[in-house]
């Protein structure tokens, strides 16, 4: 193969940072808008089997489907609450995805983390007890929830540090082990008092939710322009979280040390130690951090929208933050804009699934064509060349090979 | 009669031993029997696994794989039933044609989903965790969409293949009774799968492609100069290895029930590669970490239907039954650490190959 025809040793210039921010965006739109195509056809081809005789081959059910999504997310006040809602975990989880890929980290284990943060913060709510001030313990189940998450992500960077386990591996079996610890938390020591079923307090009955954001329904002109359909999650204040630690995670990466040592150790690992960074101790902090965010996820999640937790008790964060770090090519600006992408697109996704009566599981097929096309990077196949070199999806770990376990 | 085991099991620390096996004894049959079901998918996704990896490929989509064949396979049975009836079930193992369609289906579906992931990580050399996360998205997401449309139409499935049954006369034997019940009992995927180990075992380490294999998962550039197309070999061994993946899923469809749900591999995709990693990359290694993590649950799902009693009883109490089923991925943690003896990938596994020669 060729080398990458880029601009190397031609130092940085405004221009071609411009330039490969447009072809990244470039990149992101043309995968997006592939993915919608293929969704819309996948609607067309199957359109027969949904309800009511519905006819086959129904060329207008992709417009009705889309425009439905596209309603339900940002189609009202209520409903761009809704998607804020949805976006804030995704937010968070996938800061904690993207941290780990800066740092060539692959962190498989959101759906643990985010458990772990739910379990952290639902154990401050049950130990505060039924009548508690909201306004001490929330902060303070949203600190241990994050403290949870953490310790679920220093476990497996502990074990890469100290036994070159591979992070993949073990965040997979993490998860299992946090989804059992879960289930046995909730019928066990986080149960209700008193209860018949395993079930654990409501949080939002004892005073310890995240309040929702009240929004006024807005006419204008007589017009209703934002309908009042709450369909989808209610906004709760738990989103200023994740626009505040947008920035926060932003400011660590590109303005403080750290922030390089991490980037350093994800480009180049063996150059970092030999430039004297303690690389262990890095993967252990970033892998804390990363599971910090993701237990964030979880204790917004539970404080904010589900306030309890019932057996069964579960989240697709794991796999959905990975796709918003994807896609926001692990920069919190563009995690940012994914989880908004990914946000709007759940909350959207109820009001198709009652409408035209399209499955909401088809955000899930969506996501996944859209990585698919980010990989397959069609727009560089179509122009030949690029104008900067690298590839277009990078984890920070190019290659994790699972082999690094061995080189010890 | 009971005088010398009631005495044995009154000692303390040591009698909950006897107790324990005891119990198993007593239990034999109900156990073995699901632990050898149970591990007939993690097997087979294992498997999978292992092919993969030798030759050097990463697959996390095993979960995916399974997903899609064991939805394929359900619905191609059950479509095909619709127009041609299902007619009478053949006695061998109960086939009929809708169900052999429908297995056809699932195993094309399986490889032609390893396809993509070959293509992916060996021609386009994305990311091979990125790869498979893709697949294992797709997998839940398609088949999540399609299992909503058809669940609001009613469609009847195929039906499901029939087991083994193992005469009286040999289930009755001593001693060896009860294991060969145990394995002969099963419909044939499960049986086929106890083969293909056995095949697989015997050509990863006997036979020419094996050794090809091997070379190109632990020294491609080495296999390379010897001859060996590594870029052809990772592409067959990975689309093959959909195959296995596949049965696990017709297993789940097919055999041991006869209808799909959303999501139904239920993390099996994922034991199977812990199996794979315990049994050191090697097909009877998998076989044997899927039969020990089978009989986790095999014993654990004994305890909800006979609960021991006196002093074992107790002590189980103690452990919370979520411990039993989170034990499988303990084990796959502390060997990954090298506490217990420790577990080594092939050396190029998750290294895209770039051939030096093109241009």
């Amino acid at each position: 193969m060729s080398a990458p025809a880029g601009t190397a040793g031609s130092g940085f210039s405004l221009r071609d940072w411009g330039s490969s921010l447009f072809w990244t965006l470039a990149e992101s739109v043309t995968a997006i808008l592939l993915a919608v195509v293929v969704g819309g056809i996948g609607i067309t081809l199957f359109s027969g089997f949904l309800p009511n005789n519905h006819p086959a081959f129904d060329v207008g059910l992709p417009f009705a489907a889309y425009g439905a999504l596209w309603s339900g997310a940002v189609g009202s006040i209520n409903g761009i609450g809704s998607t804020l809602s949805y976006a804030t975990p995704l937010a968070l989880a996938g800061l904690g995805v993207g941290l780990g890929f800066k740092a060539g980290l692959f962190n498989i284990g959101g759906r643990g983390q985010f458990l772990m943060g739910s379990v952290g913060a639902m154990a401050v709510v049950t130990v505060m007890g039924p009548s508690q001030n909201g306004l001490i313990t929330v902060p303070l189940a949203l600190i241990v929830g994050g403290l949870f998450g953490a310790f679920a992500g220093f476990i497996p960077g502990a074990l890469k540090a100290t036994s070159g386990a591979h992070e993949v591996v073990t965040t997979i079996m993490l998860n299992y082990i946090f989804v059992f610890a879960t289930y046995w938390a909730i019928s066990g020591p986080l149960r209700l008092p008193n209860s018949p079923q395993a079930i654990t307090a409501d949080a939002s009955a004892w005073g310890a939710a995240l309040p929702t954001i009240h929004i006024p329904e807005v006419d204008i002109l007589g017009l209703h322009l934002f309908g009042a359909d709450v369909l989808g999650r209610d906004a709760h204040y738990g989103i200023l979280l994740a626009v505040l630690a947008l920035p926060v995670i932003w400011f660590l990466l590109f303005r403080t040390t750290l922030g390089f040592e991490i980037r350093a150790a994800g480009a180049n690992s063996d150059a970092a130690r030999y430039a004297g960074m303690k690389t262990k101790q890095l993967v252990v902090l970033t892998m804390s951090m990363a599971g910090g965010l993701c237990g964030l996820a979880g204790a917004t999640t539970l404080l904010g929208v589900v306030h309890q937790m019932a057996p069964g008790y579960d989240t697709t964060i794991g796999f959905d933050a990975i796709t918003v770090a994807l896609v926001g090519r692990s920069n919190p600006v563009g995690i940012g804009l994914a989880a908004l992408l990914f946000g709007g697109m759940r909350a959207g996704a109820q009001t198709m699934q009652i409408s035209p009566g399209v499955p909401g599981e088809l955000v899930d097929a969506l996501q996944m064509f859209i990585l698919l096309f980010l990989v397959i990077n069609i727009l560089r196949r179509w122009m030949a060349k690029r104008p900067t070199g690298g590839s277009a999806l990078t984890t920070g770990a190019e290659v994790a090979p699972l082999a690094a376990e061995v080189s010890k | 009669m009971s005088g010398i085991p009631d005495a044995l099991n009154a000692i303390p620390v040591l009698g909950i031993v006897f107790q324990l096996v005891g119990y198993l004894l007593a239990n034999l049959d109900s156990i073995s029997n699901t632990t050898v079901a149970i591990a007939v998918p993690i097997t087979l996704a294992a498997l999978c696994g292992v092919l993969c990896e030798r030759s050097g490929v990463v697959n996390i989509g095993l979960e995916g794989i399974m997903l899609t064949a064991a939805f394929v396979g359900w619905f191609a049975a059950a479509a095909a039933a619709g127009a041609i009836g299902t007619g009478t079930p053949s006695p061998f193992f109960g086939a009929t044609l809708p169900l052999i369609i429908g297995v056809a289906a699932a195993v094309v579906a399986g490889m032609l989903v390893s396809l993509l992931h070959a293509w992916l990580s060996i021609s386009l050399r994305v990311d091979q965790i990125i790869s498979g996360t893709i697949i294992n998205i797709g997998a839940a997401g398609i088949t999540g969409y399609m299992y909503s449309l058809i669940s609001a139409q009613s469609l009847v499935g195929a039906g499901q293949f029939e087991k083994y049954v193992v005469p009286q006369g040999v289930v009755d034997l001593p001693i060896v009774g009860w294991l060969i019940n145990a394995v002969l009992s099963q419909g044939p995927v499960g049986l086929l799968t106890i083969a293909i180990v056995i095949f697989l075992q015997v050509m990863l380490f006997r036979s020419r492609w094996g050794l090809r294999t091997r070379a190109s998962g632990e020294h491609p550039r080495a296999a390379e100069t010897v001859g060996i197309d590594v870029i052809w070999l990772r592409y067959r061994n990975v689309v093959a290895s959909g195959a296995l993946a596949a049965l696990g899923g017709v297993w789940l469809s097919m055999e041991q029930t006869g209808n799909f749900n959303a999501g139904m591999t239920q993390g099996r995709g994922f034991i199977g590669l812990a199996a794979m990693i315990v049994g050191r990359w090697t097909p009877l290694g998998a076989f044997g970490a899927a039969l020990l993590f089978a009989s986790v649950g095999g014993f654990s799902q004994s305890l909800t239907i006979s609960h021991p009693t006196g002093n074992l009883g107790d002590l189980i109490n103690l452990v919370p039954g979520e411990f039993w089923e989170a034990l499988p991925y303990i084990i796959t943690i502390v060997v990954l650490a090298g506490f217990i003896g420790r577990s080594i990938a092939p050396a190029a596994d998750g290294v895209p190959y770039e051939r030096e020669s093109a241009s």
